[in-house]
C-alpha cells in the first residue's frame, strides 16, 4: 500500500517534471476542451461486476446506477443527460487503475464512481491524481489519506468510534476484544479504538487478527469463553464475518452478555448470517436500511421496486447513491460549457444535502461529514437505531497521528 | 485446562470437516491419479444443493444429505464420462481440465444463482451445547464428526467388503490385467469420481450452518484438503483420517498459542518439513505403480 502511495506520487512527479519541459499548454487545454464537448455528461462508473468483490460491489454499482437513472429521469443536468460508461474491473486492482485510465483518457469522463476495497481504490489513486481528475469513493475506509482528487464518501475512524465507544464502555464494560481480519482497515481501526479506551479508562484483553476469508472461528470462540470479554469488537469482513456470526451463535454466547459490536456488519451480511443468528449485536454505522426520513423512504422503495423486494440498502450503497446527488449538484453550480473533474471538487466543497441518513455536508478535505449511527439488529434482518449522534460528525482523516491534519490544502503535519 | 480441552475439541471439529472433505479427494487422487482441482467446486455445489433443498423444498440439512449426495455425484459422473475420462493417459493435463470445470462451475453458480451469500439455517434440534464441566462442545459440531467417522467408516467397508471395491483395488493394482478378467475400469473409475464427488457433496451440505455460503467457498477448502491427502499419504484411507486429525489438532494447538495467521503459517511450515522427510505421506500404501 506504501508503495502504491510512492508510486502514485512518484508518477504524478513524473508527469509534472515531463509537462514543464515539453510545450504543456496545448495538451492541458486540449483536455479541457474534450470535457465540455458532447450533449451528454460522460460519468465512469467502475465497480467490479465480477469476481470476489462483486457481492458488494454490484449493490453500490446498482445503486449508483440508480441514481444516474433518476436524475435522468428528472431531466438531467443543464438540460443534459448523464451518461454512465461502465466498466468491469473484475475485482482485480490491477484492472481497476488500467479501466480507470480508459474511463479518464479515452472516454473523457468528469468523474468516475467506483471501489469497494482500500486496495483498489489505491490502485486508482495514481491515475486519478496524474490525470487531475476526481474518483468518488462511496465505501468506510481507515482514514490516513488525503487525496485532493478522491471525494470520499464514507465514515472514516473517528466517524465510526466516537460516539460509539463511550456508550459501549458505559453500557457494558470496559474490557474489550478485538477480532479482525489481518489487513490495514481492522489494524487502523483498532488503533484508533486503543487511544480512545485510553481516555476512557478501558483494557483490550486481546488484539486478533485472521487471514482474509478465514472460516472456522472455534478457536477465537474458545479465547473469548476463556477471557470473558464485555463487548467483542469486530472488524471482521465479509465471509469471515457471517462465519463467525454463525458460529458465534451455534457456541450459544449470548449477545446481552457478550454482544458482538461491528464496524463492518451491514444488511448485506445480516441477511447471510440469518436474523436469529445476528439478533442482539450492534453495528455502528451513519446509515441503516430502517432509517426514518422521506429521503430513505424513497430510497429504499425505489431500490426494492428496481432490483427486488428482497433486495437490501447498506451504509456503503446509500453512499454510492448520494454521490451521484452530489455530483449533480456540484454540476449544476457550474457552467455547463466548462466542465473540469477540478471544477467540480471545489464546487463540491461546502456542498449540503439531504442523504438517506441525513444531511451531509462536503468537508474542504473531500471527506463527507455524517451522521453516526448504532444499530441493534432484530431477527427480521433489520436494525433498530438505539444511539444517534447528536449532530453531524466532522471527518478526521488523521485523529489517530497528532500532529497530522487532513485540510484543503492537502495533508498538514505540523 | 479448560482451555486445553476445548481447544482439543476445536481441533477435533476442523478434522472432522477437512476429513469428510479430503476423503473425497482421497479416494479419486489415490484410486485413479487424478488431481481433481474441481474438488473444491463439488463442496460448493453440495452447499448450494442443500440451500436449494432448504429453500424451495423446506428440508432440513440433514434431510437433503442422501438427495445433495446424488446430485452432486451425478454432477461428478457426468463431469467424468464427458471429460476426466478422456484424460487417463494424460495426468498432467487433468490439472488443468478440472480447474478449467472448477472455475466453469463456479461461474455458473454465480450466474444462475447470483455472488451474494446465502442463507442456510442448522437442523435445530442439534442447536445447543454439551456442557460437560468447563468443556463446552457444539451438539452440530459434534453431529459433524460422528458423520464424518460414519463416512469413513462407510467408505472403508466399500473398499474392502464390497465387490465393487474388490473390483476398484484390482484395477488400482493393474489396470491392463483387470481388465482381461473382465472389470469394466472405465465404469469403476466412472463410480468412483461419481463417489468422491458426492462425498465432496456432503461435506458442502454439512458445513453450510457453520460458513458461508458462496460461490467461490470451495477454493480455500480444496487447499486443505490437498494437504490432509499429501500428509496422508496417497491412496490411503487410514492415513487421510490420522493426517486431517493431526492438521485439525495442531491448527487449533497453534491458534491459541500464537494466533490464527500465524498458526496457519506455522502448520504450512510444518507440512513442508513433514514432507521432506516423508515424501510419500505419514502411511504410503504399499501399491507398486
Amino acid at each position: 500500500m506504501k508503495r502504491r502511495e510512492f508510486l502514485g506520487h512518484a508518477g504524478a512527479f513524473g508527469t509534472m517534471g515531463l509537462a514543464g519541459g515539453l510545450s504543456v499548454p496545448a495538451l492541458l487545454s486540449g483536455a479541457g476542451r474534450a470535457y465540455a464537448a458532447g450533449d451528454d455528461i460522460p460519468v465512469g462508473l467502475l465497480f467490479s461486476l465480477t469476481g470476489a468483490v462483486a457481492v458488494v460491489e454490484h449493490t453500490l454499482h446498482d445503486a449508483a446506477l440508480m441514481a444516474i437513472d433518476e436524475i435522468n429521469a428528472a431531466g438531467g443536468v443543464h438540460g443534459k443527460q448523464l451518461r454512465a460508461i461502465i466498466e468491469d474491473p473484475a475485482s482485480d486492482p490491477a484492472t481497476y487503475s488500467d479501466r480507470a485510465r480508459r474511463l479518464m483518457i479515452r472516454d473523457k469522463c468528469v468523474s468516475v464512481f467506483g471501489s469497494y476495497t482500500s486496495a483498489s481504490r489505491q490502485a486508482v489513486l495514481p491515475v486519478t491524481e496524474q490525470r487531475e481528475n476526481l474518483y468518488w469513493y462511496p465505501t468506510l475506509y481507515e482514514g490516513r489519506e488525503c487525496s485532493r482528487n478522491v471525494m470520499y464518501g464514507g465514515a472514516v475512524p473517528n466517524q465510526q468510534q466516537d460516539i460509539l465507544l463511550p456508550w459501549l464502555v458505559e453500557n457494558f464494560g470496559k474490557r474489550i476484544y478485538m477480532i479482525g481480519n489481518n489487513y490495514v482497515y481492522p489494524k487502523e481501526e483498532n488503533n484508533y479504538c486503543r487511544i480512545l479506551l485510553n481516555e476512557l479508562g478501558g483494557e483490550v484483553l486481546h488484539e486478533e487478527y485472521v487471514p482474509l476469508g478465514h472460516s472456522d472461528f472455534s478457536s477465537v470462540i474458545n479465547r473469548i469463553r476463556a477471557q470473558e470479554p464485555d463487548v467483542i469488537f469486530s472488524t471482521l469482513v465479509g465471509d469471515s464475518d457471517v462465519a463467525f456470526a454463525r458460529q458465534y451463535r451455534a457456541a450459544e454466547l449470548d449477545p446481552e452478555k457478550m454482544p458482538v459490536c461491528s464496524l463492518t456488519r451491514s444488511e448485506v451480511e445480516v441477511k447471510a448470517i440469518g436474523g436469529d443468528a445476528a439478533a442482539g449485536h450492534f453495528s455502528s454505522a451513519p446509515y441503516f436500511m430502517s432509517n426514518d426520513t422521506p429521503e430513505n423512504q424513497r430510497f429504499v422503495e425505489n431500490y426494492k421496486s428496481r432490483y427486488g423486494a428482497d433486495s437490501v440498502t447498506h451504509f456503503v450503497s446509500e453512499a454510492a447513491y448520494f454521490q451521484i446527488y452530489q455530483f449533480k449538484a456540484a454540476l449544476e453550480k457550474l457552467d455547463p460549457a466548462n466542465l473540469s473533474p477540478t471544477a467540480i471538487r471545489d464546487a463540491a466543497v461546502g456542498m449540503s444535502m439531504m442523504a438517506p441518513q441525513g444531511e451531509i455536508l462536503i468537508d474542504p478535505n473531500l471527506h463527507t461529514h455524517l451522521w453516526p449511527k448504532v444499530g441493534q439488529w432484530q431477527s427480521d434482518g433489520q436494525a433498530k437505531v438505539i444511539l444517534q449522534s447528536e449532530g453531524r460528525i466532522t471527518p478526521k482523516p488523521y485523529a489517530a497521528y497528532p500532529g497530522q491534519d487532513c485540510t484543503g490544502d492537502g495533508l498538514v503535519k505540523s | 485446562m479448560d482451555v486445553v480441552f476445548n481447544q482439543a475439541f476445536a481441533g477435533l471439529s476442523i478434522a472432522s470437516i477437512l476429513l469428510i472433505i479430503a476423503l473425497g479427494l482421497a479416494i479419486i487422487y489415490g484410486t485413479m491419479g487424478v488431481i481433481n482441482l474441481a474438488h473444491g467446486e463439488f463442496v460448493m455445489l453440495g452447499a448450494y444443493a442443500t440451500w436449494a433443498l432448504q429453500t424451495y423444498a423446506g428440508l432440513g440439512v440433514v434431510t437433503a444429505l442422501p438427495l445433495v449426495f446424488v446430485a452432486v455425484a451425478a454432477v461428478g459422473w457426468i463431469i467424468e464420462k464427458v471429460i476426466v475420462q478422456r484424460l487417463y493417459t494424460r495426468p498432467l493435463d487433468t490439472i488443468l481440465a478440472t480447474w478449467g470445470i472448477g472455475i466453469i462451475l463456479q461461474q455458473a453458480v454465480r450466474l444462475g444463482v447470483g455472488a451474494d451469500s446465502r442463507f442456510v439455517s442448522g437442523p435445530h434440534w442439534l442447536s445447543g451445547n454439551i456442557e460437560i464441566g468447563a468443556l463446552v462442545m457444539s451438539n452440530y459440531r459434534l453431529f459433524v464428526i460422528a458423520f464424518s467417522i460414519m463416512v469413513l467408516g462407510a467408505t472403508w467397508l466399500l473398499m474392502t467388503r464390497t465387490e465393487f471395491g474388490m473390483k476398484l483395488r484390482a484395477v488400482i493394482q493393474n489396470r491392463g490385467i483387470s481388465e482381461c478378467y473382465g472389470i469394466e475400469a472405465k465404469n469403476v473409475y466412472s463410480v468412483t469420481f461419481a463417489y468422491g464427488a458426492g462425498l465432496a457433496g456432503i461435506a458442502g451440505a454439512l458445513i453450510t450452518p457453520l460458513f458461508s455460503t458462496i460461490p467461490t467457498m470451495g477454493t480455500g477448502l480444496v487447499v486443505d484438503a490437498f494437504l490432509v491427502v499429501i500428509v496422508g499419504g496417497l491412496g490411503s484411507l487410514m492415513g487421510t483420517a490420522a493426517a486431517a486429525l493431526l492438521i485439525g489438532e495442531v491448527t487449533a494447538l497453534f491458534s491459541i498459542v500464537i494466533n490464527d495467521t500465524l498458526g496457519r503459517i506455522a502448520v504450512l511450515a510444518g507440512i513442508i518439513l513433514l514432507i521432506r522427510f516423508r515424501p510419500r505421506g505419514l502411511f504410503p500404501s504399499d501399491i507398486r505403480h
